[in-house]
């Protein structure tokens, strides 16, 4: 008898280690980041261009070509997500349709950052010739980031109950009208915390900027669309592999993973806490 | 009447929307195959997989893949033998056994892990985990299987641990009760009964966690060494396919041999990533639990 429940302590132990051992290399990964990269940081770093070369100066045009990516692909991809997830949620019966859209989705969902790099250089860049710019970076990151905006906006529509369609229907409201004034108010802060998500991880993604919109270094800001962008991911990468300098700018590199890994996980954070915040509040 | 054609009308507009994701997957299909295609052109497809020999840019250039094919998979098995154990404990850990209050502040803890930028980890393995296994093992280079596959087990921990999850909680809460009622302790209910239960669940989310180890690209390209060769240990440097695209598609030519054969390695890494996807959703559909018995 006391022995099986000497089993069951040690397996206990065992996932416990496991667990926290996870947390502890997150939490280590993340201070040391912070401590690292905290020096390079100042009002200089994050408002000027960068000079010499690199080896010095700022990197506010990367910070702004990311705004400008993400921004960009959650314009592109809020609409159509919201879109698909309506009609999977409301709209779709059972059967091959939606089997089908589910798997397309899912697939979508698995297919390989720069997989989508190489579809967006093919099309974008290529075929409709829009060039290296912000616009084939943005739709290439829109697409990416498509899956998890319909997966996120799906779950916030069904968690809004039935009742509520029911009663709107009851009163005479037609399907559409009951969706856009009762289904989608309700379900809007879950469909904002995964849209969020999808901004964190735009921000985040480097493959598919590679070869679409990311330039080692521009001089100018972009002035339009069609213009080359610095990128924050894209510019660590090339710090911290290309050229003769990598060593001596490792605390530049530090300071721009460091506003990196504040952006994205700030963004990730803000989404979480809201959702918690949404969940406590829930009123049904 | 003639609010019915208009709600028919809105639902034809969802629909058209909703089938965008297919339309992309179909174009993502068709454009790697009008770039990749080429290629077969001047090397035969059997020559270009199982070729061992990646010399694009020699004259005559050589372009055999398996090294990268090999490349990615033995990354992929090396982080998979750290992540999904990590991965499905934590999953056993959140959904069974934590304190509500621990639950709160873990949960959210594997969500930031998987928002990581992947460039991000890449520096980390760069300027911190390869000096060190340098030093430590005393080897020529810390870019190498084991840095490259550690980092990789850390982006596919988050999506194994909240898709098995998922799984271990939508096991009926009766299967539990019968398995307590019938005596058993809480190892005993996990491993025998709940565990099993959620197997094909635990499945997808193993299977969707290599998906994404095998198609992740910035941590291979800057931590895996970059050597296109078969490795004959695990601190030999490899040249995953995501890597190769990644870091040569800037210089090859447009529209080169080597532009073309850098797309066909995408088709090959696109077709593997597709495959395990639906296998995935294969295993998920075809194995799940009907639900409990009732009297």
């Amino acid at each position: 008898m006391r022995w099986r429940y000497i089993k069951q302590h040690a397996f206990f132990a065992i996932v416990r280690l496991a667990a926290f051992s996870i947390a502890a290399a997150i939490g280590a990964f993340l201070v040391y980041i912070l401590v690292n990269g905290i020096g390079a940081i100042s009002w200089e770093f994050l408002s000027e261009h960068p000079r010499e070369s690199m080896t010095k100066g700022g990197i506010m045009p990367a910070i702004l070509g990311t705004f400008y990516l993400t921004a960009g692909a959650i314009i592109i991809a809020l609409p159509l997500g919201v879109a698909s997830a309506i009609y999977l949620s409301e709209y779709a019966k059972q059967g091959p349709v939606i089997r089908i859209i589910r798997v397309g989705v899912n697939c979508l969902a698995g297919v390989p950052s720069i997989v989508f790099g190489l579809f967006g250089l093919g099309l974008f860049v290529v075929f409709l010739q829009f060039g290296s710019c912000i616009l084939s970076g943005a739709l290439t990151l829109g697409f990416l980031i498509l899956p998890t905006i319909i997966g996120a906006s799906e779950e916030a529509l069904k968690s809004v109950p039935q009742t509520f369609r029911e009663a709107s229907l009851g009163l005479g409201v037609s399907k559409w009208q009951t969706i856009l004034r009762i289904v989608l108010p309700n379900a809007l802060p879950g469909i904002l915390t995964g849209s969020i998500l999808g901004v964190g991880r735009a921000a985040g993604e480097t493959a598919p900027i590679m070869f679409t919109a990311a330039a080692f270094f521009t001089a100018k800001l972009p002035s339009s669309i069609f213009d080359e962008v610095m990128a924050l991911p894209y510019h660590v990468y090339v710090l911290a592999t290309a050229g003769t300098y990598i060593e001596e700018t490792r605390p530049l590199q530090y300071g721009t993973v460091l506003v990196l890994v504040a952006l994205v996980l700030g963004v990730d954070l803000i989404a979480i806490i809201i959702r918690s915040y949404i969940r406590k509040k829930k009123r049904w | 009447m003639k609010r019915k054609i208009k709600e028919t009308i809105i639902k034809n507009i969802f629909l058209f929307i909703a089938l965008v994701s297919i339309v992309i997957l179909a174009l993502i299909v068709i454009f790697l195959f009008i770039e990749g295609i080429p290629v077969f052109k001047v090397v035969s497809i059997k020559d270009f997989i199982f070729g061992i020999e990646w010399y694009p840019t020699y004259d005559p250039p050589s372009f055999g893949i398996w090294s990268l094919i090999v490349g990615s998979f033995i990354v992929t098995l090396c982080a998979s033998v750290i992540a999904i154990p990590l991965g499905v404990l934590s999953a056993v850990y959140i959904a069974e056994i934590a304190p509500p209050l621990i639950k709160e502040v873990f949960k959210p803890v594997v969500e930031l892990l998987a928002g990581l930028p992947s460039v991000v980890l890449g520096f980390f393995g760069m300027a911190v985990m390869a000096p060190w296994l340098q030093a430590t093992f005393d080897i020529p280079t810390g870019l190498n299987i084991v840095n490259a596959s550690m980092l990789l087990a850390l982006m596919a921990v988050p999506t194994i641990a909240s898709i098995s999850e998922d799984a271990l909680y939508s096991v009926p809460q009766e299967f539990k009760e019968a398995s307590y009622a019938l005596g058993a302790t809480r190892f005993e209910t996990i491993a025998r009964v709940i565990v099993p239960a959620a197997l094909s669940g635990i499945s997808t989310a193993v299977i969707l966690g290599m998906a994404r180890a095998i198609g992740e690209t910035m941590v291979v390209l800057m931590v895996a060494g970059g050597a296109a060769a078969i490795p004959e240990s695990i601190f030999d440097s490899v040249r995953p396919m995501p890597a190769s695209i990644a870091a040569e598609m800037g210089e090859a030519p447009f529209r080169s041999d080597h532009y073309h054969a850098l797309f066909a390695t995408g088709i090959i890494l696109f077709g593997l990533t597709l495959s395990f996807n639906l296998i995935a959703d294969y295993v998920s559909h075809k194995f799940k639990e009907v639900g409990s018995a009732t009297l």
